[in-house]
């Protein structure tokens, strides 16, 4: 057997380490390191409540907005504030502006480019993927900055800028769009249909959004297997085998995105495991600190009364991160949660074929995105100017709050409790803290520890390929993981 | 110019913000600067053992150093050993790295107030000892010290913002390659002046409010912010409301305050962000180079004169009283 130290791990946000243990050319057993640590939870506690809104999109620059509109949720559910139907309309375009915009980031700079690599230098394609992918020369990569460009500025109309914009108040939107802004928000995210459209997909929206199975997928493919980067996508998948690569834990964790005024949210919540769809029993979350350097001397906890003390010298410990769990289980979130809460066919029939890998995880990022947009073009049109998009409310000086919602990498938490008018406590689970969680007291890996072990690896690698694929597919987030 | 990009403690946003920059080929554009881009964690092909030995051949003196970018503070801790950041597949601490690498550079530049000052990183109590290259905020030191200088003469270069604006960052980076970047053009604090000698209120669409101290009352408003909202947009050294972000944003046009973000120290105000601190009625923190006494007596007068139409619209989210249309040439 032998071990093999992976890092520094590019083209995910924030550093990370994976220590792979490899015996006949396949990994036996993973750890996952995520190497920083920066204290946020520490940092907000004495703070006033609504600092918190200042502070926590500068967690992440990829999910910026995402944490804020958790933390807003939060105070909104320590206040008892709701968001007019303007407001949450407004929050729900910004989120899903920066969602899809990570979903495009993902598919062209981090993940497809690892194909352009000499290892694949003998495939047909390999040369169609260096003209398509090359980082820094690639067509499409090149493209598509040129159009999550574009597709930002619907943020700098709605929310000031991105990353860390502080319009998202718990009362709703800090800016109001009148008739012709609307007009022309509508315009741009026609843009980036039509950039999706001829580049990602070669196919409408909702053509895309309506396979509804492998099969109808498959024959959608073979009608043109190179034309837009799905399709190329699909190519490659077929030969590199990304269906059978990194097989998750198999159960899969949604709070439901995008909450609609009249109740419930565009895209499905729940647990779905074994070809069934429960409801989250939020309670039943605990954050076990075993592995990670940070005090765990009260054991497992409710991010409701979880702590974040570092203990750097911790015996046993390999991470920052600490190992969530749900109902004592392992769980695997992202857009392929949300598409299997949503019961979406494709995906469904996907999963139900292949599990949750490589293959499955991409798929589900790109058909959110042929989803996704139309939906924003609704909310747009919903809107009505002149009625109310924020009505703020005061805050409590005792109380607690929660703020669940899915950022684009899956299911994001914010607790807090706040006495005599300040934070007394901020837990924060984030996504990739599900993913890349270690192992818990019971010695059992995390997602990604599990979808690791068993990657081929080839005579030679330092950096096996197959390892960057499965940890790639996650789109992981590390400064949010730990934060 | 070989630019290698590091990212430490901070959140990556600068480097989203960059991807964001306003012209239709990214790559392009550094290409056509002269901008070799060595390495960046979010734009690279090489990972895991390709970028340490990418970095060796730095410190060997093989591969020179033109341009190093940190992005994010700088953990110290704990006990000044670093840990809270050990580089990935290294094992050493990543202040280090650093303190290592900006010996080979030609140019030093911090992208972010993180990097700049500590920023956010550093609130609270600093549980990671987090600081900046060379500043611990207003403070000058930092992981490099006071009198560090690159190899090219220059002090750290301070793109402080929270994020960076893109065009700061690729303005900067463009001068450098030219070699048309001096210490004149730097300010007191090493930001580059091009965008630190203007303040935020220059711009700012809530002026008329502002003159008249039309305030807004809560979230969404219209109103100039300075009075109840915790706006520092009159105090704060930036061009954020003539150099507009994503298209057509700011901070103010999105109906926020201005925190004046960047500003060493602006993480801990010392007051609720969103509410501005006052004594006896009147903001402790007034506009940049106003006397007090003046400020007072036109603010009181001011309000005095204000017009219906903005009191009206000041605390509304949209125009209730539109300016009248007159009929005449106007003179």
């Amino acid at each position: 057997m032998t071990r093999l130290l992976v890092g520094p791990f590019n083209r995910v946000e924030g550093d990370l380490e994976v220590t792979l243990d490899i015996a006949d050319g396949r990994v036996t057993s993973a750890h996952v390191n995520a190497p920083m640590y920066r204290g946020f939870e520490q940092i907000l506690r004495g703070r006033e409540p609504h600092d918190a809104l200042v502070y926590v999109p500068r967690i992440c620059g990829i999910c910026s907005v995402s944490q804020s509109v958790a933390s807003a949720r939060a105070l909104a559910d320590l206040g008892g504030m709701r968001m007019p139907p303007n407001g949450q309309h407004v929050t729900n375009v910004i989120l899903a502006t920066e969602n899809l915009a990570d979903h495009l980031t993902h598919f062209y700079l981090f993940f497809m480019p690892d194909f352009t690599r000499p290892v694949y230098a003998g495939m047909p394609w390999h040369a169609e993927a260096v003209r398509r992918f090359a980082p820094q020369a690639g067509e499409q990569v090149r493209a598509a900055i040129a159009a999550r460009q574009r597709w930002f500025t619907l943020l700098g109309t709605l929310a000031g800028k991105w990353p860390h914009t502080q319009s998202i108040d718990p009362g709703g939107s800090t800016r109001a769009v009148d008739a012709a802004e609307g007009v022309r928000l509508l315009a741009r995210v026609r843009e980036f249909r039509r950039f999706l459209e001829t580049h990602t997909f070669g196919a409408p929206l909702e053509q895309i959004a309506a396979l509804d199975s492998e099969a109808a997928l498959d024959a959608w493919h073979a009608s043109d297997p190179l034309a837009g980067d799905l399709r190329f996508f699909l190519t490659v998948a077929r030969d590199a085998a990304l269906a059978a690569l990194g097989a998750g834990p198999g159960r899969y964790l949604s709070y439901g995105a995008y909450p609609q005024p009249g109740g419930g949210t565009a895209l499905g919540a729940g647990v779905w495991h074994a070809g069934r769809l429960s409801a989250v029993d939020v309670a039943g979350i605990r954050e076990d600190a075993t592995h990670a350097w940070l005090n765990d001397a009260a054991g497992p906890q409710h991010p409701g009364s979880g702590i974040t003390v570092p203990d750097p010298d911790k015996p046993g410990a390999y991470t920052w991160n600490k190992a969530p769990r749900l109902g004592g289980e392992i769980v695997e979130c992202g857009a392929i949660a949300r598409q299997l809460a949503s019961a979406h066919p494709l995906v469904l029939d996907l999963v139900g074929r292949h599990g949750g890998t490589v293959y499955t995880r991409v798929v589900s990022r790109l058909l959110e995105l042929a989803r996704v947009v139309p939906m924003m073009e609704d909310w747009l049109r919903a809107l009505r100017p002149g009625d109310a998009f924020c009505t703020p409310g005061p805050l409590p000086d005792e109380g607690m709050g929660a703020g669940l919602g899915e950022a684009a990498r899956g299911s994001l938490g914010h607790w807090l409790t706040v006495r005599n008018g300040v934070i007394s406590n901020y837990q924060i689970v984030a996504p990739t803290t599900w993913n890349f969680s270690p192992r818990d007291a019971a010695g059992r890996p995390g997602a990604l520890e599990m979808a690791l072990e068993g990657a081929p690896v080839r005579d030679g690698e330092t950096t096996p390929v197959a390892v960057q694929h499965i940890v790639r597919s996650f789109d992981p987030c590390m400064v949010c993981t730990v934060h | 110019m070989n630019l290698l990009w590091l990212q430490s403690g901070g959140c990556g946003g600068c480097s989203m913000s960059l991807l964001c920059a306003d012209t239709t080929d990214f790559h392009g554009e550094l290409r056509d600067a002269g901008i070799d881009l060595l390495w960046h964690p979010s734009l690279s092909l090489e990972s895991g053992g390709e970028v340490t030995a990418l970095l060796a051949r730095i410190l060997d003196g093989d591969l020179p150093l033109d341009a190093l970018c940190i992005e994010g503070s700088l953990l110290r801790g704990p006990n000044g050993s670093g840990r809270f950041h050990i580089m990935a597949g290294t094992g050493v601490p990543m202040v280090e790295w650093v303190r290592k690498l900006a010996a080979k550079a030609r140019h030093v530049v911090a992208v972010g107030s993180c990097a700049a000052w500590g920023g956010v990183t550093a609130g609270g109590d600093n549980p990671t000892d987090a600081c900046g290259l060379q500043y611990e905020d207003d403070v000058r030191g930092g992981l490099l010290g006071a009198g560090f200088r690159a190899q090219g003469g220059l002090p750290v270069i301070n793109i402080a913002g929270c994020p960076t604006h893109p065009s700061w960052v690729l303005d900067t980076l463009m001068a450098l390659a030219a070699d048309s970047f001096s210490e004149a053009d730097l300010d007191t604090l090493g930001r580059p002046r091009f965008y630190a000698d203007q303040l935020v209120h220059h711009g700012c669409t809530r002026n008329e409010y502002y003159e008249f101290k039309a305030s807004a009352e809560k979230p969404s408003d219209l109103g100039c912010m300075m009075e109840h909202m915790g706006c520092k947009g009159t105090q704060a050294h930036a061009d954020c409301n003539t150099r507009l972000w994503n298209g057509e944003g700011s901070c103010t046009r999105g109906g926020y305050a201005c925190i004046s973000c960047t500003e060493p120290g602006f993480q801990e105000p010392g007051h609720a962000f969103h509410a501005t601190p006052k004594i006896a009625g009147i903001p402790i923190g007034l506009p940049t180079d106003m006397p007090k006494a003046w400020f007072v007596a036109l603010a009181s007068l001011s309000k005095s004169a204000t017009p219906k139409r903005v009191k009206v619209n000041a605390v509304s989210d949209h125009i209730v009283v539109p300016p009248v249309a007159r009929r005449t040439r106007l003179k």
